[in-house]
C-alpha cells in the first residue's frame, strides 16, 4: 500500500496535551509519525510532524479535516501538506 | 532529523504571510481541429471541446491546493488564436465563437478564457479582418474571453496598418463599454514577439506549435521577493542579485511540483512554468514595493530602470534553474492598475508613462493596464502602441500594450475594474503624436538585428 508523506505544522501558544492529542487523531487515521520537532515562529509554538499516511485507512482531506478540528479544540492552527511542496522548495 | 526545520518554516512562512501562490494553472487548448464550414458548427465545436478537454481543471487544482497547502489562485483556458482556426467558416460575424468560448468558461468554472487572437504582423487576411473588426462586439458582450493581436515581431518588423487600426478598435472598444469604465480594452493586449506559452491574461493563447492540452503554471512571489530583500538591507548589489536569485528557485519550484501535478491529473503535457513576478492590488504583493525595498525611493524615479533591471535578471537567473522548461513571459511585470505601488507613484506623479516606456526595454512585459484619458485619439493610441512595438522588434523581446481610454474621464480621475484588474488613476498623455506617420501606413521592415542565421 503506497503511503503519502505529508508535514503537519502546529503553531500557536504552547499548552497542556498538544502533542498527545495530535498524536491519537494521527494514529487513529492510520498514520504513522516518522519525525517530530519544535521550534519558535515569531514568538509562536510551533510543532512539525512528518507523517506517512495510509490513504486506505483514512484520505488526505479526511486527515486534514481531523487535524485543523483538533486544532480549533486546541486554539492553534494545524495543517497537512504532502512534503513534496518542501522537498521541491529546498532541494536543486 | 528527517527534514530541516528551518527550511519547513521558511515555506510556511512564504505562504502564510508573504502571499506566495501559484497566479494561475492555464491550460492551453488545441481548437485548430474545430475548423468548420460556418461559423455556427465553428463556435459548437469549439465550446464541446473545450469543456470536454477543461472539464476536470478546476477540481483537479482545488485538490492541488488543498493537498500541497499552496493557494492556486486562478485556473484558465488557452484555445488556438481563433483567426487561424476561423478562416474557413462562412459567415459575417465571429462574434458567435468568442459566446461559445465564454460559455464554455463559465461551464468549467474559470475565470478568463484566451486565444480570441490573430497573428497580423506582416499582413491581415480576411479571416483575420473578420476577426479584427469582431473585437468590440466580443469583448464588450462576454465577460470571460480575452484577446490578442500581434502587430509586430523582430522577423518581420511592425505591421503599422494594423497598429493603426487597432488604436480605432480601442476607441470602439472602450466607447462599447463606456458604462463600465471601457474594460473591454482591459481583455486586449497588443504584441510584439508574442509568446506560444504565455499563462497570463488578457495575452494567453495557444501557441501555433504547442500539442494537443498543455499545462502552462505562472507562479508570482512579489511579496516573497520583497520580504527578502527588506531583511537584507545593507549587502552590496551582487550579493542581492544572489539574494534574489535563490528567492526566485524556490518560488518557481512551487510552480513546478504544481504543473507536474496537474499535468498528470489531467492528462496533458506539461508545458512551462512562467516565473514572472506577477503583482496582485493585495497589500504586500507589489513589484513596485520590490524596487522600494531595494532602495530605489519611489517606484518610477530615477535609478528605477537599472533596480527593475537587476530584478529581472536575477528571477530569470534563479527560475531557471529551478524547472524543466521555462517560458511564456518570465521577469517582472508593471501592469499598473494590478500593483499598489505603482498606483501610489502614479498618484504621486513620480511614476510616468514615459519611465513606463523605458522600463518596458529591461523587464517582461509592456505597458499593461494603463488607464488613459477618454479623449485620446486613436492615432495617439497607436502612437504609443507603435513606440512599445518598436522596443521590442530592436531587442528582440516581447512587449506588449494593454492600453485603457475610459470614456468620459481625464487626468486626476481614477478608474475601478474590481478583483484582480484592481484600480488606476487616468495617466496623463502627451499631445504631441505622429499622425502623418501613421498615415503612411504600409511595415516597418524587420531590422538588421533580425537577420540571425
Amino acid at each position: 500500500m503506497s503511503k503519502t508523506r505529508a508535514i503537519v505544522t502546529v503553531i500557536g501558544e504552547d499548552g497542556v496535551g498538544i502533542v498527545a492529542k495530535v498524536a491519537t487523531a494521527l494514529a487513529e487515521s492510520g498514520a504513522n509519525i516518522e519525525d517530530i520537532s519544535q521550534t519558535l515562529m515569531q514568538d509562536l509554538f510551533t510543532m512539525i510532524m512528518l507523517v506517512s499516511l495510509d490513504e486506505s485507512v483514512a484520505d488526505f482531506t479526511a486527515v486534514k479535516e481531523r487535524l485543523r478540528a483538533v486544532g480549533e479544540e486546541l486554539g492553534m492552527k494545524i495543517d497537512l501538506q504532502q512534503e513534496d511542496v518542501f522537498r521541491f522548495m529546498h532541494r536543486v | 532529523m528527517l527534514f530541516d526545520t528551518s527550511e519547513i518554516v521558511e515555506t510556511i512562512r512564504m505562504v502564510q504571510q508573504q502571499g506566495l501562490d501559484v497566479r494561475t494553472i492555464t491550460l492551453g487548448v488545441n481548437v485548430a481541429d474545430c475548423a468548420a464550414d460556418d461559423v455556427a458548427t465553428l463556435a459548437a465545436r469549439i465550446h464541446d471541446k473545450v469543456c470536454r478537454v477543461a472539464e476536470k481543471l478546476v477540481p483537479a487544482a482545488e485538490e492541488i491546493e488543498d493537498r500541497f497547502g499552496v493557494p492556486i489562485v486562478n485556473k484558465r483556458v488557452a484555445v488556438s488564436a481563433i483567426a487561424q482556426v476561423s478562416q474557413s467558416a462562412q459567415g459575417e460575424d465571429l462574434a458567435p465563437v468568442a459566446l461559445a468560448m465564454d460559455r464554455a468558461a463559465s461551464e468549467i468554472g474559470i475565470d478568463f478564457i484566451g486565444g480570441y487572437s490573430a497573428y497580423v504582423q506582416k499582413g491581415i487576411t480576411p479571416g483575420d479582418r473578420r476577426l479584427l473588426g469582431s473585437l468590440p462586439a466580443a469583448l464588450s458582450t462576454t465577460e470571460r474571453v480575452c484577446g490578442s493581436v500581434q502587430v509586430a515581431s523582430t522577423k518581420a518588423g511592425i505591421n503599422v496598418d494594423a497598429v493603426r487600426w487597432m488604436g480605432e478598435l480601442m476607441k470602439q472598444m472602450a466607447d462599447a463599454t463606456a458604462d463600465r469604465d471601457g474594460i473591454a480594452c482591459a481583455k486586449l493586449v497588443v504584441f510584439c514577439n508574442i509568446p506560444e506559452d504565455n499563462p497570463f491574461m488578457a495575452g494567453a493563447v495557444h501557441g501555433p506549435g504547442e500539442g494537443e492540452a498543455v499545462v502552462n503554471v505562472g507562479i508570482s512571489g512579489p511579496g516573497v521577493v520583497r520580504a527578502a530583500v527588506e531583511a537584507a538591507p545593507d549587502i552590496s548589489l551582487i550579493d542581492l542579485a544572489e539574494l534574489i536569485k535563490r528567492t526566485a528557485f524556490k518560488i518557481t519550484r512551487v510552480g513546478e511540483l504544481v504543473g507536474r501535478e496537474a499535468a498528470q491529473r489531467l492528462g496533458a503535457s506539461f508545458g512551462i512554468v512562467d516565473l514572472s513576478l506577477a503583482p496582485t492590488p493585495a497589500a504586500g504583493d507589489s513589484v513596485a514595493n520590490v524596487l522600494e525595498a531595494m532602495g530605489v525611493d519611489q517606484c518610477g524615479g530615477h535609478g528605477s530602470i537599472a533596480a527593475l533591471a537587476m530584478l529581472n535578471d536575477a528571477v530569470k537567473k534563479g527560475g531557471a534553474m529551478a524547472t524543466s522548461s521555462t517560458g511564456g513571459l518570465s521577469g517582472a511585470f508593471i501592469p499598473v492598475s494590478e500593483d499598489a505601488g505603482m498606483v501610489a507613484a502614479l498618484a504621486a506623479g513620480t511614476l510616468t508613462l514615459e519611465r513606463l516606456q523605458a522600463m518596458m526595454s529591461v523587464c517582461s512585459v509592456g505597458l499593461d493596464m494603463i488607464a488613459l484619458p477618454g479623449d485620446t485619439p486613436a492615432s495617439m493610441l497607436s502612437a504609443i502602441i507603435a513606440d512599445a512595438m518598436a522596443i521590442g522588434v530592436i531587442n528582440h523581446k516581447t512587449t506588449a500594450t494593454r492600453l485603457i481610454p475610459v470614456p468620459g474621464k481625464g487626468p486626476g480621475d481614477s478608474v475601478q475594474f474590481g478583483g484582480l484588474l484592481g484600480a488606476a488613476p487616468i495617466m496623463a498623455v502627451g499631445k504631441v503624436g505622429a499622425e502623418r506617420l501613421l498615415a503612411r501606413g504600409g511595415r516597418v521592415p524587420p531590422p538588421l538585428g533580425s537577420l540571425g542565421n
